[in-house]
């Protein structure tokens, strides 16, 4: 009886009946989330001494970035479950968070390029987080290649998930090897100048857009996982029942 | 009359799955014919790996310096693409006649076939590559220091590019035209080899000591020796379901 909410979980009609309660929560607190913490770090947070006002950039940038790399492992996570104790809805939430992931990894690449531009100079530069974002970027694409091409898609599931989780092992190797080969091929030319310690009066509106970010990823997240619930289970009775109801 | 001792099946298979050497060792043997026979296979990646480094000085033009500046990449980086071009046919023949199907329902782990696999696929590929470097190291002008460190460094990564590489082959072994699906899959995973390679013969170049870097890759040989076939194997087991 304790695992029932477990196996209750796993079921894509209790998630898309519960999920349409969420949803409109998640959209209005990342909402006002991000929009205060836009304002908020845009328009009232002081300039920076040295970059001036290109550092605001920061408000997209870092959010985007942790938001990258946690997607990864979220999609791992989801992708053993579904693995381990066969859960399908865990594969769908594996299957939309790779385009979502992959669009943060790229939103993170260019802000960083753009932010690059006015402080060290360049658009881009084979520095050990770059080039790791870039793999990572690849890593997403790859399984995103993966899950099209694969037509039946109890199997595209599975083979995604091995190797979203051949790449977790993965990706703390290739963090270090591409640490280690940015510090010797390129001795300190170019450093990212951030400060040990933000001032407060532009951490604040960088933490609202950090949690914004987060509020706002489980809001796509969720999003996209029922649009592809209903593809996966539309044969099903509740979802002709919606349909005819005209309730999606 | 016909009454069995209890537990006398369970003896049965528990030895079968005891006799994992000679499964593995005639696995090898049958593996390294087959693979001895199709030699058009057998010499088409070294084939690409050498054409394809002949048209770099074409490309980028013949002086020497600049040549010896870009060896160890270029000769790594073309040994990482024939590596992945063979790669492909790693599983095929054996999906495509079923045997692979025969394999895994041996009482034997996949493990062990996967990776009897995988030491021919080095042992015809990434050996005959290493082989081959000093060949390439005189075309490219690479000075004396770098030629052992290009060999060695070859010899430990290009079995580190087929124990991984064979995760992306069994992933992709039943489609049609798996070719470009499984470069852009594994690519990414070959990144610390590529690395760590291409590290040696330029530490060695530069006048520093290379036991780093092939250190480096011994480690890496030996978490993907131990890691790969376990998930190649899961991997041929997913394909086999499709």
């Amino acid at each position: 009886m304790a695992w029932q909410w477990f196996n209750r979980l796993g079921s894509p009609r209790w998630f898309y009946q519960k999920s349409s309660v969420w949803m409109p929560w998640l959209a209005a607190i990342s909402l006002l989330l991000l929009i205060t913490g836009v304002v908020w770090g845009l328009g009232f947070a002081p300039q920076d001494a040295r970059q001036g006002n290109s550092y605001r950039i920061i408000y997209i940038h870092v959010p985007a970035a942790l938001l990258a790399l946690a997607g990864y492992y979220l999609m791992a996570i989801s992708g053993a479950i579904g693995l381990i104790w066969k859960m399908k809805l865990s594969f769908l939430v594996m299957r939309a968070a790779a385009p979502i992931g992959a669009a943060l990894t790229f939103a993170a690449l260019v802000t960083g390029a753009l932010w690059g531009k006015p402080t060290w100079g360049t658009y881009w530069d084979w520095d050990a987080r770059i080039t790791s974002m870039l793999i990572l970027l690849f890593l997403y694409l790859g399984i995103i290649a993966l899950s099209r091409a694969l037509s039946r898609q109890h199997t595209a599931d599975k083979a995604c998930a091995l190797l979203t989780l051949v790449g977790t092992v993965n990706i703390p190797i290739i963090y270090k090897s591409v640490d280690w080969w940015s510090s010797l091929h390129q001795p300190a030319t170019l450093k990212l100048m951030e400060p040990s310690s933000i001032h407060p009066s532009m951490f604040y509106p960088l933490l609202l857009m950090i949690l914004g970010f987060y509020c706002f990823y489980a809001w796509t997240l969720t999003a996209h996982t029922r649009i592809l619930i209903l593809q996966r289970e539309w044969r099903t009775q509740w979802v002709q029942q919606l349909l005819t109801c005209n309730k999606i | 009359m016909g009454l069995k001792p209890p537990g006398a099946g369970i003896t049965g298979e528990a030895k079968c799955k005891r006799k994992i050497g000679p499964g593995f060792f005639t696995l090898l043997r049958c593996e390294l014919l087959l693979a001895l026979r199709r030699q058009s296979e057998l010499v088409n990646p070294l084939l690409f790996f050498v054409t394809v480094l002949a048209l770099m000085p074409i490309g980028i033009g013949p002086e020497p310096e600049l040549l010896t500046r870009l060896a160890p990449g270029l000769i790594w980086v073309m040994a990482l693409l024939a590596t992945l071009l063979s790669q492909e046919a790693l599983f095929r023949g054996d999906y495509e006649d079923g045997s692979l199907e025969q394999l895994a329902l041996l009482p034997q782990p996949l493990y062990f076939a996967v990776s009897a696999k995988i030491l021919i696929h080095w042992l015809v590929t990434g050996l005959p590559l290493a082989l081959l470097s000093p060949l390439l190291g005189l075309m490219f002008n690479l000075p004396i220091a770098g030629y052992l460190p290009l060999a060695f460094s070859l010899l430990l990564g290009t079995a580190c590019l087929s124990l991984i590489g064979s995760i992306g082959a069994a992933l992709t072994v039943a489609l049609r035209r798996p070719g470009l699906l499984l470069a852009l899959i594994i690519m990414p995973l070959y990144v610390p080899v590529l690395i760590f390679g291409s590290g040696a013969v330029q530490a060695a170049l530069d006048g520093y000591g290379y036991s780093m870097e092939l250190a480096v890759l011994a480690a890496i040989l030996t978490a993907a020796g131990a890691l790969a076939p376990l998930a190649a194997g899961a991997a041929i087991r997913i394909s086999l379901d499709h």
